[in-house]
C-alpha cells in the first residue's frame, strides 16, 4: 500500500517551464505514466509542456485536471507563497524540493498551515518516491526496487546510499522520504514513522538524520513506545565542529542540543541499531530478516 | 552572516534601542582627541569572535594615555579566543566608547526554537556572561519568552521581559520597549540571532545596549543589501569567499585528508568515515546537484590550495549526476592543474558508475577507486599516513 504517494496520487508541478521544473517532470513522466498530469506557472497559462498542460493556478490545475498533490521547483523568493497557493488550494500533499528559503518565510508558512489539511514534505529536499508506483522528485529512480522497507532522511544523497543497499539487499522499498535538510519543514522524522507504523506494506525502517536539533530522538522515543519492527539508524555529522554550518541550514549544533555522539546514544537507547558508516545500512537491516 | 559589534550597534540605534556613543578606528588616527572627549573610556577588538574580553581584546582605558596604549597593542594584536583558530585573528578595527560606571548587567537575545518554530525572547539577570554557561549550571536564571509569529510582538511580551528581569517604573518601559524593538529588527533584517550582552544599569540609572552580535539568515541575503554592504572579508577564511563566489558549499577545518562529495548530508558522513578511519577531515565540501566538469575542477583548486592537505578523497553518488561526467571532469581537472602529488581515492556510485570507473582506469592519471565508503575512507587514510 505505501504511503503519502499511492495509486490516486495526481500531480501538479509548480515552477514547470524552468529549466529544473521542466528536466524533472521529463524524468517523472518517464518513470511513471499519467502521474504528473499538470503544470502551474503564473502568466504562462494555456501553455503545453510535452503534453502536460500548464495552468496559471493551482486552483485551476485542481478544477481541471483534479490534482491532489503538488511538488515545487520555484526559485526561493516565490517558494513559500507557492506552498501557501497549493495549501489555499486544499492539496493533500505538498512536495517543496527548493532550496536556500529564508527561515522566517517558512515559519509564516507553517504557522498559516496550522488548520489545514495539507502535509508538506520541505523544503530542500529531493521528495517522495513509492517505488512502482510513482516518483515526486529529483532521485535517481533505477536504484529503487518496490518492496517492504520505509526509508526517511534529512539530505537526498545520503538516501540514495540507503536505497542502493536496500534494493541490492532484496529487500526492496515501500516508499523513501526526504523530508530536508532545513531548520523548519514541513514534516519531521517522527510523522513519517507513525505513517510507516500503519502501512502494512512496511516491515522495517531506515531512519537517516542529522547533527542539531531533536527530530531524531522525537522519532526514536516514539519508536521504542510504539513499534516494534526492525529500525536501522544512521546520524551524519558527528566529527563537524560545532558552530559551523555544514552545508544543510539545518544541521548544526545549537545550545541546549545533543552532541552527535549524544544523539546516536539516544537512539540506541531507545532500540534503533545504529551503523557507523552509511555503507552499513543494507547488512544492518538485512541482518533483521534471514 | 555576521557583523561587527559596530555595525550591530548602529543597527539598534535605527531601531531606537539605547547605545553610547562611540567611534571606529583603523589606525591611531584621531584615538588621542577622541579618548580626550570621552574622558575613561573602553577600547574593543573589532572582531567577529567571540570570548574578546577574555583574549585581551577589550581593555578599560581610565586615562588618555592608557587609551593610546591599548589601542596601540590591539591594533598589531593577534587576538586568540576560543572562538579563533590556534594563531588567533587580526583585529583590524577597534570601537572606542565611554566607560560607564555599570551598575548591573543583564542579557537579552532572540532567536528561532526548532521545536516550536516560533521566535523565543531569551532574558537573564546574568548579563556579560557566557550565556551557555548560564544555560548549563543555573537555568532558573534564564527566562524564555514564546512569540506567535502571526501575531507579532505586543506589549505585553515587553512588560514580561522587564517582569522578568526585575525592572520597574521608568526602566520596566524602557527595557519593555528594547524587547519589542529588537524583535522588530529581528525580523525586518532576517535575522537568525540576535543578542545584547551585556544590557546594562549605569549607577546614574541609564539603560544601555553596550555589546551585541547579531547573524543574519544567508538565505534571506537577497532582499537585505544594506545587510550585505556590512560583510567584511576579511573576518572570513578566504577559501571559503573564493568557494561560495562558486556557488560551492565549502567549509575548511584543520586536518589534512580533503574531500570532494555531492550532497550536504554525504558530505558530512564522509567527513565522519575519514576521522572514524583515524584521519581527518581538511574540509566540508558539496559540489552539489550539478557536479559539471568546470565545477569539480574548481573544487579541485580550492581543496588544493589548502595548505594541510595530504590526500583527497573523492565521494559521488551519482543520481541526477551521472558518474561518468564526473570521472570526465576529474580527469580533466587533473589534467589542467597538473602535477597533483597528493594521492588521491575515488568512489562513484550509482547512475553510470562502470563507465565512470572505466574512464578513470584508462586514464593515464593514478587514482585509486573504491567500491564503497567505507573501503575509500580506509584507503585515503592510508595513503597519507604512508
Amino acid at each position: 500500500m505505501a504511503i503519502l504517494v499511492t495509486e490516486k496520487t495526481r500531480v501538479v508541478v509548480q515552477g514547470i517551464t524552468g529549466s529544473q521544473g521542466a528536466f524533472h517532470t521529463g524524468l517523472m513522466k518517464e518513470y511513471m505514466d499519467n502521474f504528473v498530469v499538470a503544470g502551474v506557472t503564473p502568466g504562462k497559462g494555456g501553455q503545453d509542456l510535452e503534453g502536460t498542460p500548464v495552468y496559471n493556478s493551482v486552483a485551476e490545475a485542481v478544477k481541471e485536471q483534479q490534482v491532489n498533490t503538488s511538488v515545487i521547483f520555484v526559485p526561493p523568493p516565490f517558494a513559500a507563497d507557492a506552498i501557501l497557493e497549493a495549501v489555499d488550494a486544499e492539496l493533500d500533499l505538498v512536495i517543496c524540493i527548493t532550496e536556500g528559503i529564508p527561515v522566517l518565510d517558512m515559519m509564516k508558512v507553517k504557522h498559516a498551515m496550522k488548520d489545514s489539511k495539507t502535509r508538506l514534505i520541505g523544503p530542500n529536499c529531493p521528495g517522495v518516491i513509492t517505488p512502482g508506483i510513482g516518483k515526486i522528485g529529483i532521485m535517481p529512480a533505477d536504484i529503487h526496487m518496490p518492496g517492504k522497507i520505509g526509508i526517511i532522511s534529512r539530505s537526498g544523497t545520503l538516501t540514495y546510499e540507503a536505497v542502493d543497499q536496500i534494493t541490492k539487499a532484496g529487500l526492496g522499498e515501500s516508499t523513501c522520504v526526504g523530508i530536508g535538510g532545513d531548520p523548519i519543514n514541513g514534516t519531521q522524522h517522527i510523522d513519517v514513522v507513525k505513517m510507516f507504523a500503519e502501512d502494512p506494506q512496511t516491515e522495517g525502517i531506515v531512519l537517516i538524520g542529522e547533527i542539531g536539533g531533536d527530530a531524531e530522538e522525537q522519532a526514536a522515543l516514539w519508536i521504542k513506545e510504539n513499534y516494534d519492527k526492525p529500525v536501522v539508524g544512521f546520524i551524519a555529522g558527528l566529527t563537524a565542529p560545532p558552530g559551523k554550518r555544514m552545508g544543510h541550514a539545518g544541521a548544526i549544533v545549537g545550545g541546549g542540543d545533543r552532541t552527535g555522539a549524544e544523539k546516536v546514544q539516544y537512539l540506541k537507547d531507545c532500540g534503533i541499531k545504529m551503523v557507523q558508516s552509511p555503507s552499513d545500512i543494507g547488512e544492518a537491516m538485512k541482518s533483521f530478516f534471514s | 552572516m555576521l557583523i561587527h559589534e559596530y555595525q550591530a550597534r548602529d543597527l539598534f540605534r535605527e531601531y531606537g534601542i539605547p547605545v553610547t556613543e562611540g567611534k571606529v578606528f583603523e589606525s591611531l588616527e584621531g584615538v588621542e582627541e577622541y579618548a580626550t572627549e570621552l574622558g575613561q573610556c573602553v577600547v574593543k577588538a573589532q572582531v567577529h569572535a567571540g570570548g574578546r574580553g577574555k583574549g585581551g581584546g577589550v581593555k578599560f582605558a581610565p586615562t588618555v594615555e592608557k587609551a593610546i596604549e591599548h589601542a596601540t597593542n590591539i591594533l598589531g594584536m593577534q587576538l586568540i579566543t576560543h572562538q579563533t583558530t590556534a594563531e588567533g585573528c587580526k583585529g583590524n578595527k577597534i570601537l572606542l566608547c565611554p566607560g560607564l560606571d555599570i551598575a548591573k548587567e543583564y542579557y537579552l537575545a532572540l532567536t528561532i526554537d526548532r521545536a516550536t518554530q516560533c521566535p523565543f525572547i531569551i532574558a537573564s539577570t546574568e548579563g556579560g556572561m557566557d550565556i551557555e554557561e548560564v544555560a548549563e549550571s543555573t537555568p532558573e536564571k534564564i527566562t524564555k519568552i514564546k512569540v506567535d509569529p502571526s501575531a507579532g510582538c505586543w506589549a505585553y511580551h515587553g512588560r514580561k521581559v522587564a517582569d522578568a528581569l526585575g525592572f520597574e517604573g521608568k526602566q520596566a518601559r524602557i527595557v519593555a520597549a528594547v524587547a519589542q524593538n529588537l524583535y522588530k529588527m529581528f525580523i525586518e533584517k532576517d535575522c537568525s540571532i540576535v543578542e545584547i550582552n551585556p544590557l546594562v544599569v549605569t549607577e546614574d540609572n541609564e539603560i544601555y545596549a553596550i555589546d551585541g552580535k547579531v547573524n543574519f539568515d544567508s538565505n534571506a541575503l537577497y532582499r537585505q543589501k544594506d545587510i550585505v554592504e556590512l560583510r567584511d572579508p576579511l573576518e572570513e577564511e578566504p577559501l571559503e569567499v573564493e568557494a561560495s563566489e562558486h556557488d560551492l558549499a565549502y567549509i575548511k577545518l584543520d586536518g589534512n585528508v580533503a574531500c570532494m562529495v555531492n550532497g550536504a548530508g554525504l558530505a558530512m558522513a564522509t567527513m565522519d568515515m575519514i576521522q572514524i578511519s583515524g584521519g581527518s577531515p581538511a574540509n566540508f565540501l558539496d559540489v552539489g546537484g550539478t557536479a559539471t566538469p568546470a565545477r569539480v575542477e574548481q573544487a579541485f583548486r580550492i581543496l588544493l590550495k589548502d595548505p594541510n592537505v595530504e590526500g583527497i578523497l573523492i565521494n559521488v553518488f551519482g543520481g541526477i549526476v551521472r558518474c561518468d561526467l564526473v570521472a570526465e571532469g576529474v580527469i580533466e581537472a587533473v589534467k589542467n592543474i597538473g602535477n597533483i602529488e597528493q594521492p588521491i581515492v575515488i568512489r562513484l556510485s550509482g547512475t553510470n558508475s562502470t563507465e565512470g570507473k572505466k574512464l578513470l582506469a584508462e586514464s593515464d592519471l593514478t587514482f585509486e577507486t573504491a567500491d564503497s565508503l567505507n573501503e575509500a575512507a580506509a584507503k585515503i587514510v592510508a595513503a597519507v599516513k604512508k
